[in-house]
């Protein structure tokens, strides 16, 4: 990253035990990049009494202990751990941040493992073969995690693929399950609730509390997506 | 050495401070509602701040005592047990909580900790995730807890005195709960943002450890926001499409897009957590500093009397 990442940043209030960095309004993957840098700088320069770093689209939390940053001749804990904060995002990263992971996740489209498929080939004029050619060409990055533990939701997806939720959510979608939720494709971790269009199945675990690191994909990652078939399913599941 | 659950009441989970620094993988803080309670809890028994307790929801649990024990209990009023103290409780007592009298939410702490898993961190229960208690659920009967060894007061040496509660615990509807205006409080129209401060709220049934529903003057935008997500607090006043106020508590997500209207100020998130579901809820607006101030006060008073009260059982 070349320009300081303090450029263009707002600092709100979250309460008073937690400040939001704002880098933007939308959900552009610039933005959002800007986002996980300045997570990890952050994470690197240990600043005190930092409960949680959670960044999101174009916005980052930052939870603290206000003990932590009282000053009794000075301003108020959360103007000093702002310029504390603005002073470290000032300050650009020592190397270049721009090498992310990338994670290939196998899925198997259509069928009973994505019974959105057809609907979604249907809504985007194109063959469902079509369809899983575009979802697998392209690379993803994880713009965050959230709504369920290690739930991502990725940006990258081909705007021929956008389409809107379901009218009426599902009451079970099954643990793995990649979806398409308007502009943005994600994969669900665990068996939940959900609104989103399911194309296919993942025998990949992205959460596991007892795992460690519990979560396959950390906000920043790039994910390409490889078709497998349901043999190939069953067998990874197994 | 165990605790037998004879019946699970309403809502026990084990609960303590709470899961902090995994918001970056979606998992939220979960932890005691009314942590000021838990946390005397715990001193009251010998226990670190940490150690894991019972939160008790409304109704009780039915509880056998297969050894002898410490216990304390504080939090919601349970009529018939001793509480904000030191108790010994003999092998084979069974205790009965029934229904709170006042207040929602009691804290049961044993002398060396209910012995839990901690998962990322914690041993709290958090519901939706599935994560931390008993494999992430509420208890139920026929559940085992087991008593983490050490610690403790020995029964000779028990104190015999108790905590005023009065500064700790408000369960009074008519307290009101300060709110720090949020980042979108000025996109409510006018007549929302007044009603804010001077109407009262009432807790909707459908409120829980996630949010509380607040029934009462429907709130408008003055023009329609398009929010993207964005990361929550506990104590977060969210604004839905609705128009009704969600109050985030301990099990809030750890994102979300609605408008963000008011914080709960830090102090007083505990004393919302002790009010029932019909109960009502008046806002008072404070500034930011003055809420952290006050919460600065809060634990720092707070921190001497728990480091007050493990002095006094050394003694």
């Amino acid at each position: 990253m070349s320009e300081a990442a303090g450029r263009d940043l707002s600092i709100e209030l979250l309460g008073e035990t937690a400040l939001l960095l704002r880098f933007g309004d939308g959900l552009d993957a610039a933005t959002n990049a800007r986002v996980h840098a300045a997570a990890s700088a952050l994470r690197a320069a240990q600043l005190p009494g930092l409960v949680d770093i959670a960044p999101a689209y174009a916005t980052l939390a930052l939870h603290y202990a206000p003990a932590a940053w009282f000053d009794a001749n000075g301003g108020p804990p959360w103007r000093n751990l702002e310029a504390a904060v603005r002073a470290v995002l000032a300050t650009p990263p020592a190397q270049d941040d721009s090498t992310s992971r990338v994670i290939d996740v196998p899925v198997c489209y259509g069928g009973d493992f994505g019974p959105d498929l057809d609907a979604l080939a249907t809504h985007a004029k194109l063959e469902a073969a079509d369809v899983i050619a575009r979802h697998t060409a392209a690379t993803y990055t994880v713009a965050m995690l959230g709504f369920a533990p290690g739930f991502p939701y990725l940006f990258g997806l081909d705007p021929a693929l956008h389409m809107p939720r379901r009218a009426s959510p599902r009451t079970r979608v099954p643990a793995g399950s990649v979806a398409i939720g308007g502009a943005q494709t994600g994969i669900y971790p665990s068996e939940l609730p959900g609104g989103w269009q399911l194309i296919g199945r993942t025998p990949l675990v992205l959460f596991d509390a007892r795992r460690d690191p519990p979560s396959l994909l950390v906000p920043g990652d790039c994910v390409r997506f490889v078709a497998i078939d349901a043999a190939a399913l069953a067998v990874r599941s197994a | 050495m165990s605790v037998e659950v004879l019946r699970a009441g309403l809502l026990t989970t084990l609960q303590d401070r709470g899961r902090g620094g995994c918001a970056m993988l979606g998992v939220g803080t979960a932890g005691a509602m009314d942590a000021v309670a838990l946390r005397l809890a715990n001193a009251l028994v010998g226990n670190a701040d940490d150690a894991a307790a019972l939160e008790i929801t409304l109704i009780g649990p039915r509880l056998r005592f297969e050894k002898a024990a410490t216990i304390a209990l504080t939090g919601a009023e349970h009529p018939g047990i001793a509480m904000w103290r030191a108790l010994h409780v003999d092998a084979g007592t069974v205790l009965d909580f029934g229904a709170a009298r006042h207040g929602a939410r009691a804290y049961l702490a044993v002398a060396g900790g209910f012995t839990a898993e901690r998962v990322l961190g914690s041993a709290s229960t958090d519901v939706n995730a599935r994560l931390g208690g008993i494999d992430g659920r509420p208890l139920r009967e026929g559940d085992r807890l087991a008593i983490d060894a050490g610690g403790g007061v020995a029964k000779e040496s028990h104190p015999a005195w108790s905590l005023d509660p009065r500064p700790w615990f408000d369960a009074d509807a008519g307290t009101p709960v300060r709110l720090i205006c949020g980042r979108h409080f000025g996109a409510l129209d006018s007549a929302s943002r007044a009603a804010l401060f001077e109407r009262e709220f009432r807790i909707a049934p459908e409120s829980n450890r996630v949010g509380f529903r607040l029934d009462g003057p429907r709130l408008a935008l003055s023009a329609p926001l398009e929010l993207v997500s964005e990361p929550l607090a506990a104590g977060t006043l969210q604004l839905p499409p609705g128009g009704q106020p969600i109050a985030l508590m301990a099990e809030h997500p750890t994102i979300g897009g609605y408008p963000r209207i008011g914080h709960v100020a830090a102090v007083d998130v505990a004393r919302l957590a002790q009010r029932r579901p019909g109960e009502t809820v008046r806002f008072a607006q404070i500034d930011l500093d003055g809420a952290q101030t006050r919460y600065l006060e809060r634990e720092r008073a707070l921190a001497r009397l728990i480091e007050t009260i493990h002095e006094r059982l050394l003694q």
